[in-house]
């Protein structure tokens, strides 16, 4: 017999992205792989441990090629994450699970494709390494400005980075960010910042009145929080493992 | 082409169906064609409270499936005759309701009425996305107490998102209509204050609206309020809501609430 162990700390559930390769499969798909094929044997482990996200939308399979075209690519070490576009009639409990509301980010880049490549096949492989950090880093972080009142059932979603709301978050709305939150108005509904394990993520608001805030899977609720807050204009940040609060001015 | 409006609120029993039918009669009584179409299919009241009931034989369901003719749907008030009710079904359900159906329908009516007013049922459901889809100027009526103002609020996010004019790029005009406001209620504190309603909500105020026993007589003897007794406290209210609908600049007086000096040389600014 196991005992259910109550523990007074909460799971902490936190979101997180990741940057996976999106393959898109064209028709006829043998003609397809053989294409595969030729780009794989050019850059041998191109695909190795990279995350795979096939993207059939608008690809007219049905399950049975579907479940084959995955077995064809697993058979070539291609391991398929997620299908992304699927139609739940193309999709089967066995299958890799579907995935929706992909973001574009920056193109993989191919292998270089000249008679070079074959001669320096190593060459070719360090060509399709990922731009190196340092020039990442000069690029600003995103931002969402969303410039209108934030209604309650609203949800805003904005994982790359900071939110900022020119109005209110109703009651019942709510906004996730993987930065900080900042709300010119009444923060009446829920913000959760910092929400890609980001500890250093703040929520900013004119007016405290929210239902609930969390910085890095932290929460607290309204009934948590100081009473003396309540209305005021405040900062909300996390030190260690506990959420703070001031008031801000 | 007549303007759709929609009176919507999200949540039940704030007073939908008395403000479309005490609009529509007010709007009507003006000259202007106005029909008040019944979208709670299931659940309808707006007969009754139009003093119809027993004049019902086909309605909205019928005309959307193409068992009857609009016009034959349509039923003309007794006491003001340019205004007209287009009852909805109380047998069916809102399954019956198709979207190229209501668009039809509504379509017919804009090129025939001046005002199209859509009782909206309840909800966020097929019935209240269907009533307000085509609107022009939605009416959120809310009363002063927090979980109407919040569902009021769920109802505006909505229509700035599932309106055809939303989804069109353009901005559908929202109105806020404050129902059942109690005077003595409001002196006592244990109400929501018209301008804690108006920053929450932030749309502007087309009036308030005094709770009183003369709408729940209105409605016992089947007439809108505004046709039941134009003089009593909540017609005055709606007759002046019409107005500033129609464009007019009127200043919103908060029921019962003692006006100071300076109060009455500046009014209060509306919308």
């Amino acid at each position: 017999m196991t005992d259910v162990l109550t523990q007074p700390r909460p799971i902490r559930l936190k979101g997180r992205s990741f940057l996976a390769l999106a393959l898109t499969p064209e028709l006829p798909v043998a003609d397809w792989l053989v294409r595969l094929d030729d780009l794989a044997a050019r850059s041998a482990g191109f695909f190795l441990r990279r995350p795979v996200v096939l993207d059939i939308d608008g690809l007219d399979i049905d399950r049975q090629e579907l479940r084959e075209l995955v077995e064809q690519l697993s058979s070539r070490n291609v391991r398929v994450m997620g299908i992304e576009g699927a139609r739940t009639s193309q999709l089967g409990p066995d299958m890799p699970p579907a995935m929706t509301d992909g973001r574009p980010a920056a193109d993989f880049e191919a292998p270089a494709e000249s008679e070079k490549a074959d001669k320096h096949a190593i060459d070719s492989v360090e060509s399709a390494a990922p731009v190196p950090a340092h020039q990442q880093s000069v690029t600003a972080a995103p931002s969402l400005i969303v410039s209108r009142t934030v209604r309650s059932g609203q949800s805003i979603f904005f994982p790359e980075g900071d939110v900022t709301i020119v109005g209110s978050v109703g009651s019942g709305a709510e906004v996730v960010a993987g930065g900080s939150i900042h709300v010119y108005g009444a923060l009446r509904g829920r913000a959760m910042a910092g929400s890609t394990g980001n500890a250093e993520a703040r929520i900013f608001c004119r007016k405290l009145e929210a239902e609930l805030i969390a910085i890095d899977g932290f929460y607290k609720t309204a009934e948590d929080m100081e009473p003396e807050l309540r209305g005021k204009a405040g900062q909300i940040w996390l030190e260690g493992e506990t959420i703070k609060a001031a008031i801000l001015g | 082409m007549g303007k759709v409006i929609v009176v919507t609120s999200g949540k039940g029993g704030v007073g939908k169906t008395t403000s479309s039918a005490a609009l529509g009669a007010a709007l009507a009584q003006n000259g202007e064609k106005v029909v008040v179409v019944d979208f709670d299919v299931g659940l309808r009241n707006l007969d009754l409270v139009m003093g119809a009931e027993r004049r019902v034989v086909y309605d909205l369901v019928n005309v959307i499936q193409g068992e009857a003719k609009l016009t034959q749907a349509l039923i003309r008030d007794k006491r003001v005759e340019t205004l007209y009710l287009l009852p909805a079904s109380q047998t069916r359900d809102k399954d019956n309701l198709t979207p190229e159906g209501v668009e039809k329908v509504i379509a017919a009516l804009k090129s025939a009425f001046d005002w199209v007013i859509c009782d909206s049922p309840a909800g966020i459901e097929r019935g209240a996305t269907l009533a307000m889809r085509h609107a022009d100027i939605a009416i959120v009526v809310t009363n002063p107490e927090v979980s109407s103002v919040r569902d009021s609020d769920r109802i505006i996010g909505l229509l700035d998102s599932k309106t055809l004019k939303a989804e069109n790029g353009e901005r559908i005009e929202k109105h806020l209509l404050l129902t059942r406001y109690d005077a003595n209620r409001a002196e006592r504190g244990d109400m929501l204050k018209v301008d804690d309603v108006l920053e929450i909500l932030s749309i502007p105020l087309l009036g308030i609206i005094p709770e009183s026993m003369d709408v729940l007589r209105a409605s016992n003897v089947g007439a809108p309020v505004t046709l039941a007794d134009g003089r009593s406290a909540p017609a005055l209210a709606y007759f002046e809501a019409t107005r500033r609908l129609k464009g007019e600049d009127l200043p919103v007086t908060i029921p019962g609430e003692k006006r100071s000096f300076l109060g009455k040389i500046f009014g209060r600014k509306a919308a």
